[in-house]
């Protein structure tokens, strides 16, 4: 702005909050740890960049919605980086679905904004609540991954802003290195500021929905492995305490889009509308005796048996977010929080292996809600992303005892041994020797990252406790 | 028939959650700020949004004339007409460094008190009278009474309470409401990190407040409400009470 100003240092001069923390006690979604983090909430790009030189910190780590379940946003002791305020859409051509916005833009208000034009993410996990920024240092998937792949596939290029303040523009074509390090890369190659993402067109928001259930492993695997390419979205509910004869059964859920003249007439007027669900909650934590294994029995047979149609029209809020419809859900879990495990085993193992975990999981007593099984296309390229050709499961074990630890180290030794690996995003057990193991590509991460953040400005609770970082 | 309004301190939180709500509504906005990168980014986001028209232009509270500036800025191509004025620009200095800094005391009251009034006067003949329009102020309960931890703050608010006071009284018949939005702790980069807080609003509960304010026609809004029992209990302790307070 031209002219004087009445007190020229007054102009132009950083807000006050950029070196002003506030202590928190900070959790990842399955409230596991819970540590004491020094919380920096900056409102432009220009104060991450502050904050990245002064503040007092010893190393700082991006969160956005936390939605990652162990300690991957989390920095005990150390610097945490609020996104949440960093929300802004800067640019969307309808044309092309090109759109590009700010990191911690969530799935959640780009379908509110877009699914009325007919755009809906190409690729989206199970939570609508996730930041841009969170899927990038993630690389999630969906329940096409056979099909479509992480959602890298649809991210064209971002900004990252690197432990020595640089920001970088990051595409295939353009630092194409620092690009597969971060997608991926938990946040850990620096603070991705904005991203250039590419929507898909939708006919409507609804799929044709098939639900099936089969018997055995062998069933379930047969059909995931060698139907699925026949659906867009598929992904089966485990019943991961079944055992003999039962084990692996599952319900398969499978869709494909549907066109509007495959909806209901009353639905044709507004194929993108999505009924509004009742708000429920779990208003506070449940007490954790009440995840005892005879009640997870009891859910996990409800759930299998409980009737319902192989062939209907579901609105995609509740096939791709049945829990988001319950706010607050982890509370299931307890006061303790609860332990995600998501492994993937390459296609030639996965038969074996899923056999020997799941029973490994069956016998233990280590009661599980439902597990969710998954078949996964071809890796991303990403130097940490977890998914590559095979089959995928999800389990999650509510922390009762500490003992839980020492059965995931037997896990992580199966996984292991059938060639798989775990996933960060969901982590909070994994040992430094069984993460080398499972990420051999760690080495080229750790060279990007020495490039870029030299003096480690950037690090998490994750990162030292798999011996990432310092 | 214009619906357009302007919202100074347009990029800071307190700024972007009346951008939206004002948003909501269907008004088009003119936003006012320091950085012409960060009003484009919420002018964009507000437009992708919303679907409203939004416009931005510069504005800082301590550059010389900055209300002739920006009067100057909006009247150059086109006849403007204002539906109403929101101010949220402001600024909560140290005030133990205030104590020795000449510069920052009058830089506080000049960005509180004296900007605000000089844009009020200059903006006032551009509301649309006839219809209902409006100024709508944040200033603070901090004003309500001068406490130790935030005097010279606590007194630019209260001075510009004042002369909305009068000024309401002048401009009532001509059926300009002027709303007084009296904030208590509120989450933004002003009080983030800041010992000694309780019940922080977000800045939405607050714009919330405000507009229905402007709705109703209130003079003074304190938000969350229940500030304004705190603020009347504490504006009745005698002086020689309060004087050995330091609260």
């Amino acid at each position: 702005m031209r002219g004087d100003y009445a007190f020229e240092r007054f102009h132009g001069e950083p807000p006050l909050s950029v070196i002003r923390s506030r202590s928190l006690d900070l959790s990842g979604w399955g409230r596991f740890p819970v540590e004491k983090c020094d919380a920096y909430r900056p409102e432009s790009v220009e104060e991450i960049r502050e904050l990245i030189r002064v503040a007092p910190s010893e190393s700082l780590i991006s969160r956005g919605m936390g939605r990652s379940y162990g300690d991957a946003s989390l920095n005990s002791g150390r610097g945490v980086i609020l996104h949440e305020r960093l929300n802004r859409i800067l640019s969307f051509d309808p044309e092309t679905g090109l759109l590009h916005c700010e990191a911690s833009v969530t799935l959640a208000e780009i379908i509110d904004v877009f699914l009325p034009q007919g755009f809906f993410p190409a690729v989206t996990p199970g939570s609508k609540n996730i930041s841009l920024g969170g899927a990038i240092a993630a690389d999630v998937h969906g329940k096409n991954h056979h099909r479509d792949g992480t959602i890298s596939g649809q991210v064209l290029g971002f900004h990252v802003l690197t432990g020595e303040g640089e920001l970088v523009s990051c595409s295939r074509s353009e630092n194409s290195r620092l690009f597969w390090a971060t997608l991926g890369g938990m946040g850990l190659t620096g603070a991705v500021v904005d991203v250039r993402l590419k929507l898909r067109r939708v006919d409507s928001s609804y799929l044709k929905t098939q639900t099936i259930r089969t018997t055995d492993l062998q069933e379930t695997l047969d059909e995931i492995i060698l139907r699925d390419r026949d659906y867009d979205y598929s992904v089966a509910w485990i019943d991961c305490l079944a055992r003999k004869k039962s084990l692996g059964r599952a319900l398969l859920l499978r869709a494909n889009p549907a066109s509007p003249s495959e909806l209901p007439s009353f639905e044709r007027e507004s194929p993108y509308s999505i009924r509004r669900k009742l708000p429920l909650t779990v208003p506070f934590s449940m007490p954790s005796f009440f995840l005892n294994s005879g009640n997870m029995k009891a859910f996990n047979s409800c759930f299998y048996w409980w009737p319902r149609r192989t062939e209907a029209l579901r609105d995609f809020e509740s096939y791709f977010y049945p829990l988001d419809a319950i706010s607050n859900w982890n509370r299931v879990y307890g006061q303790k929080g609860v332990l995600q495990y998501q492994l993937v085993l390459p296609l030639e193992s996965s038969s074996q292996g899923l056999r020997e975990i799941l029973e490994r999981v069956a016998e233990s007593g280590w009661a599980s809600f439902l597990g969710v099984l998954k078949s996964t296309g071809p890796e991303s390229g990403g130097l940490l992303s977890f998914p590559f050709e095979g089959t995928s499961l999800a389990l999650d074990f509510p922390n009762r005892h500490d003992s839980i630890f020492a059965f995931l180290r037997e896990l992580d030794r199966l996984v292991i041994h059938y060639g798989g690996r775990t996933y960060l995003a969901k982590d909070s057990s994994l040992t430094p020797s069984a993460f080398r193991t499972m990420y051999p590509a760690y080495e080229d991460f750790l060279e990007v990252k020495a490039e870029v953040d030299p003096n480690g400005r950037f690090s998490s609770s994750l990162s030292r406790r798999i011996g990432l970082t310092e | 028939m214009e619906k357009r309004v302007l919202v100074t301190g347009a990029t800071s939180a307190m700024g972007r959650a009346f951008v939206k709500e004002l948003a909501i509504k269907g008004h088009s906005l003119i936003l006012a700020g320091r950085s012409e990168a960060e009003l484009e980014s919420v002018a964009t986001d507000t437009r992708i949004r919303f679907g409203v028209q939004v416009e931005v232009c510069l504005y800082d509270a301590l550059a010389m004339d900055a209300a002739a500036r920006l009067e100057e800025d909006l009247t150059r191509n086109s006849k403007l007409a204002l539906h109403g004025v929101v101010f949220c620009h402001g600024f909560m200095p140290d005030e133990v460094s205030a104590e020795t800094d000449t510069e920052l005391r009058e830089a506080t009251i000049r960005v509180n008190y004296i900007s605000t009034v000089n844009l009020i006067e200059v903006f006032k003949p551009y509301l649309s009278v006839g219809e209902y329009c409006f100024f709508c102020t944040l200033t603070s309960v901090a004003g309500d009474r001068g406490r130790p931890s935030n005097a010279l703050y606590g007194s630019s608010k209260g001075a510009l309470s004042l002369y909305l006071s009068g000024f309401r009284s002048r401009v009532f018949e001509q059926g300009i409401r002027v709303v007084n939005v009296k904030p208590g702790f509120v989450d933004t980069r002003m009080t983030w990190g800041l010992p000694g807080l309780f019940a922080v609003a977000r800045p939405e509960t607050v714009a919330v407040h405000a507009l229905q304010g402007v709705s109703r026609n209130h003079g003074v809004v304190y938000s969350p409400k229940f500030w304004r029992l705190i603020m009347l209990l504490i504006r009745v302790i005698p002086d020689i009470v309060f004087r050995r307070l330091k609260i």
